[in-house]
């Protein structure tokens, strides 16, 4: 557990830490609450896991209670609990951002308009506009600034500690409630230095009597009163006045918070921090932690420079900020990091305009200095010291421009400013390193690490901070860490590094890693040759820029070492070490003196043989690290290959292929669409290759089953079956295809091609594949085998495959795993994890209907897997037809996808009525069928598809007549649509709990799947109402205690929606036929989709045996109720799993989720496990009941709404 | 395992709480043995499973802190390597014991499997480093082969009643051969006769896991119940009387043994094929 507040009564010793700003503030806010009530919500989550995590550990606050910490259904549910738990006197905080604290603001409404003392503390996000984001901007914080909130701002990690304590004693002196924000990534997880307020400190700064006061303002029966009150236009406009005089206090308290801070700690505050010359002609003003970036800038540049940083944005203290603004000044450049379309100015801005033209009309000024506004650093975009001073230059010029951006190319407004990337503030003394890793490699944990090692000595300073990229898998880290013998101040990525280390050789091929280092760089390569072969394995242009930059080159064959010292593909011990030997952060004996240390700190929990062996590991790296003679010339053959070939798209090429590579922030604003809208299919062209082994069939031995291809969640295994004579002389030579083994089809063949540059390894379809050999031990149908020597035939077999035609639909059955496997997967090569659970259904839903299909995606794995940029897996099938996706929010896809519902229903409607007016003229014949068609089947759609065709041809010769072209308009309607409104439990069960039932209430013709991973996985693993009783889960550190929601047998309650739940690894032709009935449904339907995760802690290759188990266990019976069942006078609910036949134990104890518990809290696992397995049977028990019930013992279904 | 697909993306530093960590591994088996301790009025002998010097070593001494009453140090070793040799394995044995015992001062005792050439020496050679006793015997894992899928089986087969005779035969030739070595008995002990047997032949103690995950702990206070049913219809006052009653006590143990082994192939008479006299017959022949 990371740093846990302790009590510390010594004040006299400072002590110091690292840790990112999440953690910082967090530290505080934990020790000075009674409650939390916490959601999960990135980049702020860090701070309700440690709340978390410190209660179910039992650290108290410095009252000495432990706080209670209530994680709600959504960051609404959160702010009513916090407004409830203030009203009653307790104090309580939470954290939140972007749409979390969107949520928040009605409550924060109420709980300013009642002059409540609270601490919110955000980390600063983009709130979703023309696309989501995750990374930090102030849009959110910006768009709250109506609600009454003090907004105070924290400008670094070492900031956001001391300012969330004087928010704290701010927020009981004077009423007025704050929030305490600090920018989302950039500060909530940047590792940093910060010296950490002592405990008595903390003590010293919240006074008692204050805490008295807002308990002695808590409702109580004893001393009965009402808030809450409903006002009339007589008395509300008086009342919302009644409390100015708070706020105009409100500056003058927190000033005086900040003096008494200073008094306690040494480390002062201003409202409005003014850094530069007193006789400063131009002045940036800011907030966050650009206000450093700004700062170091003025200083660098010398002159007549100064920056102004806000930290009390709300309430706008006038009066302080003149005060800090010297008079000399003569142009103001006011930078905001948020935009608001349409204003005269983004919000800082216009305060420091209103500031001074009030100054000015008063004669409190003489002059008003020229004031320019400008946005800067949305979706923390980089703000560098270039950008700050490209803005100086601006406000130097006769007319500076207004409105301007910095940062990046607008060449469609006009707006940005010119700068030069390679203007360089930062003085040698600090260490800059690089490291590119991948996720799965360890870099980011081990340099995590070093920061914090290195950082333990007085007289050094170091900041860490990450970079990675959206895949789930394969994901590509980089890490920029900074040392040096002063505190790190520097906001911004490393662009000129002393010291390089690519950990992986194949990203040379595709990333450009020396971009970032400075001349006379260390560049430490993880190379697979020896010091004489490596220099003749670099790509031509990697061997100019060392060359050119004149790099020292060090390689080491990582992987060899950490295999010859039994570390297996733990590299990061032996990189770290090369880094502390090679860099110059300590002298090199020191540095290995200083790595053993480490190792026994980080591993010494683990047992020393964990030790030993990574002390070897690092004697062993010093023997294995070469320097490289480089010679003066680059010789090398190897040309970078291109990103994506010249037969991508253009818009692959001219887009998507540059963010690949990592150069995104070049483009310009023309490259951009204007409203969000992308297109499809782009995953295909990403060939990540990030697997090193990979599936291989064996057609002899094949049964031709499927299983392997509905089992894939990566979609990388297609099968086709074809004629025997299109196996011609240009079939590859090793093309694999084999006779189809079901009777009629004499001269057909069957191929199983497996797409090798997307596989990930997972070995899911290894697992799930039936198929055994007789005589060779472990030889299965598919087998995974190294992908590097069938690497370039696959390519070729892959090409010639793409040739044989997409297998007729109509000749497909789709009612068997067998028969699907030929169905066309529009939806491929996601980024999800190796092994993801969730993918697989996606996947089928695109095989069955996806050219038809319509999909409401909440934000959640699926959403960032799904359409995180560069590419999505969503794809076309060669007609160009393919699912619509669009993704709203997390809290409101049940009802965005109903939206859809009633518009499709509306354009349907509008079409029919069309048709029969222009029926004369189009035929009545043709017009009836259509209207009349059923369209349920796949040949019902095919026929439909040409009536629709025919239609079209008809309309094309009718002229421009306007019943025409509105007929067009919505003709598409013609086609049943699929309408599927896909998300998580976090989703379902939770957030939007409220809408999808509203949705499963309203009759309409809607199909919803919950990928079911029982935690919230894309945040980290929080429990969910999902999470089974027992498990383990962020939120749920000691065990959940509650048994999961049934959320099945709830929508049964409504009698007219089709409700399935299914497990794809426990039987796939269950969950097949699941989702057709879901869709034939004409009403709503549900469905319950099991779904393995990273997050349950188990090695995902056996994720469907996991599946399986869960059925057999009875965790996880498979029902389907079927309203339709009782017009032909069957049951409607039948269970379609066996009774449970292995214990509870024999499941979940595969998995660390409930395993981890039974290691730390014994007693209470085994009593869960009880619980959980009397839970299981007694579940059973109530389904076999339902079963047995006719149709007449349900909620009697009343007819669907047409449409 | 808890680090799985941390540190990757973004939103997700990690996907399990940090509290999930605690207790597992080896700070969980030291925190049994605190709470164990602190539970119980008997003795707790906390058990260290490892095969070579390094690494682990400092484990018994954290053991030992956390309020061990003794310690059972489980040398699990199949020395397949074709270059070791028997005396360098039974070296490795002794060197391990030597380092464990200079970690604590508690009671150690060794538990190790038979197939050693010449158990005696070794367990007097173990003795002299510093073992307080001996634990007989660990049953090498001995895996299956599925003759369907063509693959190794891998299961824990609980050792039965019928198991007990190799330790039997070792615990007649050890006891009262090195004094002051302390020796358990520890396989096949399903009930009360199991026990008697091993106390017979000479066992200091007698150990089952074996019976209490068959039938449960409640097991054993049957088992006990059923052995003081035997004392008492014998008429021996204790366990103490019966110890090592039956323990080779030849002065040349090996000729002893040879000489029963031969009688026991003499005597052999086969359960099946009525009337057939060959094997009997045979196996006289082959002696």
């Amino acid at each position: 557990m990371s740093a846990i507040p302790s009590t510390r009564p010594d004040k006299a010793a400072p002590v110091t830490a690292t840790m990112d700003g999440n953690t910082a503030a967090a530290y505080v806010a934990y020790r000075v609450n009674e409650v939390c009530a916490i959601y999960p919500i990135t980049p702020s989550s860090t701070m309700a896991e440690l709340a978390d995590e410190w209660a179910a550990a039992g650290i108290p606050n410095i009252w000495g209670g432990v706080p209670v910490v209530q994680e709600m259904q959504s960051e609404g549910g959160a702010a009513g609990t916090v407004h409830g738990a203030l009203q009653s006197g307790a104090l309580t905080t939470t954290f939140t951002s972007s749409q979390g604290l969107l949520l928040m603001l009605p409550n924060m409404f109420k709980i300013a308009g009642e002059l409540t003392p609270t601490v919110f503390h955000v980390a600063a996000r983009a709130v979703a506009t023309q696309a989501l984001s995750i990374f930090g901007d102030h849009s959110d914080v910006m768009a709250t600034r109506a609600s009454g909130f003090a907004m105070l701002s924290s400008a670094s990690v070492q900031e956001a500690h001391d300012l969330a304590l004087i928010a704290q004693a701010a927020t009981l002196k004077s009423r007025v409630p704050f929030m305490h924000f600090f920018d989302g990534f950039r500060t909530s997880h940047e590792l940093n230095k910060l010296t950490l307020i002592a405990d008595p400190d903390i003590r010293a700064m919240i006074r008692d009597d204050h805490v008295r006061a807002h308990r002695a303002r808590a409702l109580t029966p004893e001393r009965p009163v009402m808030r809450g009150t409903a006002h009339n236009p007589d008395t509300f406009f008086q009342a919302r006045e009644a409390a100015n005089p708070f706020y105009a206090a409100t500056p003058i308290i927190v000033e005086r918070a900040m003096a008494r801070f200073k008094a306690l700690t040494g480390r002062g505050y201003r409202l409005f921090e003014y850094h530069g010359p007193a006789d400063a002609e131009s002045v940036i003003v800011l907030l966050g932690s650009a206000a450093e970036v700004a700062r170091d800038t003025a200083q660098f540049l010398k002159g007549a420079l100064g920056v102004l940083q806000v930290r009390l944005y709300r309430p706008f203290s006038v009066q302080h900020f003149l005060a800090a603004l010297p008079a000399s000044v003569r142009a103001i450049a006011v930078l905001d990091r948020t935009k608001e379309p349409g204003a005269t100015g983004e919000p800082l801005y216009l305060d420091v305009i209103t500031t001074l033209a009030q100054a000015l009309a008063s004669g409190e000024r003489a002059t008003m200095p020229r004031v320019i506004g400008g946005r800067y650093g949305l979706s923390s975009k980089e703000f560098t010291p270039a950008m700050a001073k490209a803005v100086f230059e601006e406000l130097a010029k006769q007319a500076p421009r207004n409105g301007f951006t910095i940062g990046i190319n607008d060449d469609v407004s006009g707006t940005s400013l010119a700068y030069d990337p390679s203007f360089d503030i930062e003085p040698d003394s600090v260490i800059r390193a690089v490291f590119y890793g991948l996720g799965s490699d360890g870099t980011v944990g081990a340099n995590k690490n070093s920061v914090k090692i290195l950082a333990e000595d007085d007289d050094r300073f170091a900041q860490g901070y990450f970079v990675y990229d959206s895949h789930k898998s394969g994901a590509q880290t980089v890490s920029h860490l900074r040392f040096g013998p002063e505190p790190i101040q520097a906001p911004y990525l490393i662009a000129q590094a002393s010291f390089v280390a690519c950990h992986q050789f194949a990203f040379l091929d595709r990333v450009d890693v020396l971009s970032l280092a400075g001349t006379g760089a260390t560049f430490l390569l993880n190379c697979p040759y020896s010091a004489e072969e490596a220099w003749s394995h670099l790509p031509r242009s990697v061997q100019q820029e060392i060359i050119d930059k004149q790099l020292r080159l060090y390689v080491i064959d990582a992987s060899q070492v950490a295999r010859d010292t039994g570390l297996g593909g733990l590299i990061n011990t032996v990189l770290q070490s090369c880094f502390f030997a090679i860099s110059g952060v300590l002298p090199r004996d020191e540095a290995i003196q200083r790595i053993k240390h480490m190792i026994e700190k980080t591993y010494g929990r683990k047992g020393a043989g964990v030790v030993e062996k990574n002390y070897a590991a690092v004697d062993h790296t010093l023997e294995h690290l070469h320097e490289v003679t480089v010679p003066a010339t680059a010789t090398s053959l190897l040309e970078r290959p291109p990103i994506v070939p010249a037969s991508a798209p253009a818009f692959v090429r001219d887009f998507t292929a540059i963010v690949m590579a990592g150069r995104g922030d070049g483009l310009p604003v023309s490259a951009m669409p204007v409203d969000g809208t992308f297109p499809l299919g782009t995953a295909a062209w990403e060939k990540r290759n990030i697997a090193d082994s990979v599936p291989i069939w064996d057609q002899e031995l094949c049964i031709q089953c499927g299983q392997c291809s509905i089992a894939c969640p990566h979609s990388v295994i297609r099968a086709r079956f074809f004629e025997a004579e299109r196996l011609t002389d240009a079939a590859p030579a090793t093309f694999k295809a084999a006779p189809v083994n079901a009777r009629g089809y004499p001269d057909s063949r069957f191929t199983l091609q497996i797409y090798v540059e997307e596989c990930t390894g997972c070995g899911i379809c290894v697992e799930v594949c039936p198929a055994i050999s007789a005589s060779v031990p472990d030889q299965k149908a598919i087998n995974m085998a190294a992908k590097a020597p069938v690497l370039e035939a696959e390519r070729e077999n892959i090409v010639f495959f793409e040739t044989l035609p997409v297998n007729d639909r109509a000749l497909v059955d789709f009612a068997n795993v067998r028969g699907v496997q030929f169905l066309e997967p529009l939806f491929e090569f996601s980024g999800a994890c190796a092994g993801c659970g969730e993918t697989p259904y996606l996947r089928l839903l695109s095989q069955l209907f996806g050219d038809r299909l319509q999909i409401a995606n909440a934000t959640g794995c699926s959403s960032i897997y799904g359409g995180n940029l560069p590419v999505t897996p969503w794809t076309t099938n060669r007609d160009g037809r393919g699912p619509a996706w669009s993704n709203s929010l997390f809290e409101d896809n049940a009802e965005f996808g109903l939206g859809f519902r009633l518009a499709a229903d509306m354009h349907g409607a509008l079409a029919a009525r069309l048709l029969r007016q222009l029926a004369p003229q189009l035929g009545e014949a043709l017009v009836e069928a259509i209207l009349s068609a059923p369209q349920i089947r796949e040949s019902d759609i095919a026929t439909q598809r040409q009536r629709v065709a025919e239609l079209r041809r008809r309309l094309a010769s009718m002229g421009e007549a306007p019943l025409v072209l509105d007929l067009l308009s919505v003709i598409d309607h013609l086609l049943r649509r699929s309408i599927w409104l896909v998300g998580g439990d976090g989703w379902a069960y939770d957030i939007d709990y409220g809408g999808l039932d509203h949705v499963m209430a309203s009759g309409r013709d809607v199909n919803v799947l919950v990928l079911d991973t029982e935690v919230y996985s894309n945040t980290g693993g929080q429990a969910s109402k999902a999470t089974p009783i027992g498990a383990v889960a962020k939120f749920a550190a000691a065990g959940k205690r509650t048994a999961r929601k049934d959320l099945g047998l709830q929508t049964i309650a409504y009698g007219n929606v089709y409700v399935a739940q299914v497990a794809i690894g426990a039987n796939p032709q269950h969950t097949l036929l699941a989702f057709r009935e879901a869709e034939a449904w004409p009403g709503p339907s549900l469905i319950l989709a099991y779904s393995h995760c990273i997050a349950h802690g188990f090695d995902l290759r056996f994720g469907m045996r996991q599946q399986d188990l869960a059925t057999a266990s009875g965790y996880w019976p498979l029902f389907r109720f079927n309203p339709a069942m009782r017009s032909v006078g069957e049951a409607p609910f039948r269970l379609d799993s066996p009774r449970p036949h292995i214990p509870m134990q024999d499941y979940a104890y595969n998995e660390l989720r409930y395993r981890s518990l039974a290691s730390s809290r014994p007693a209470e696992a085994a009593e869960l496990l009880a619980t959980a397995q009397a839970s299981v049977m007694e579940k059973y028990r109530q389904y076999e009941t339902l079963a047995r019930r006719d149709g007449s013992r349900f909620q009697p279904d009343a007819p669907a709404i047409k449409g | 395992m808890l680090a799985l697909g941390a540190d990757s993306s973004p939103e997700a530093s990690s996907y399990f709480p940090s509290a999930a960590a605690y207790n597992a591994g080896p700070d969980g088996y030291l925190d049994l043995i605190v709470r164990a301790r602190a539970a119980l009025e008997i003795p707790v002998i906390a058990s260290l499973n490892g095969s070579t010097v390094v690494g682990w070593v400092d484990h018994a001494g954290l053991i030992q802190e956390a309020g061990a009453s003794a310690l059972e140090l489980n040398i699990y070793r199949v020395a397949s390597g074709a270059a070791v040799t028997g005396p360098e394995a039974e070296s490795d044995c002794v060197d391990l014991v030597r380092a464990v015992r200079a970690r604590i001062t508690i009671p150690l005792a060794v538990k190790l499997h038979p197939h050693f050439s010449a158990f005696g020496a070794l367990a007097r050679n173990l003795h002299q480093v510093g073992a307080d006793g001996l634990v007989l015997f660990n049953r090498l894992y001995q895996p299956d082969i599925d003759l369907v899928r063509l693959r190794w089986y891998n299961d824990v087969a609980l050792s039965t009643a019928q198991d007990i005779r190799l330790g039997l035969l070792w615990l007649s030739v050890l006891s009262g051969r090195t004094p002051r070595l302390s020796l358990a008995a520890g396989t096949g002990v399903e009930d009360a006769p199991e026990v008697i047997r091993y106390l017979l032949a000479g066992a200091d103690a007698v150990m089952t896991t074996a019976s209490l995950l068959r039938h449960g702990p409640d097991h054993l206070s049957g088992m006990l119940a059923r052995l003081r049913e035997w004392l008492e219809a014998r008429k021996f006052s204790s366990v103490a009387a019966i110890q090592g009653l039956l323990r080779d006590t030849h002065p040349d143990a090996e000729a002893h043994q040879r000489h029963a082994y031969v009688d026991s192939l003499i005597g052999y008479r086969g359960p099946y094929v009525p009337g057939d006299v060959g094997a009997s017959t045979r196996l006289a022949g082959l002696v």
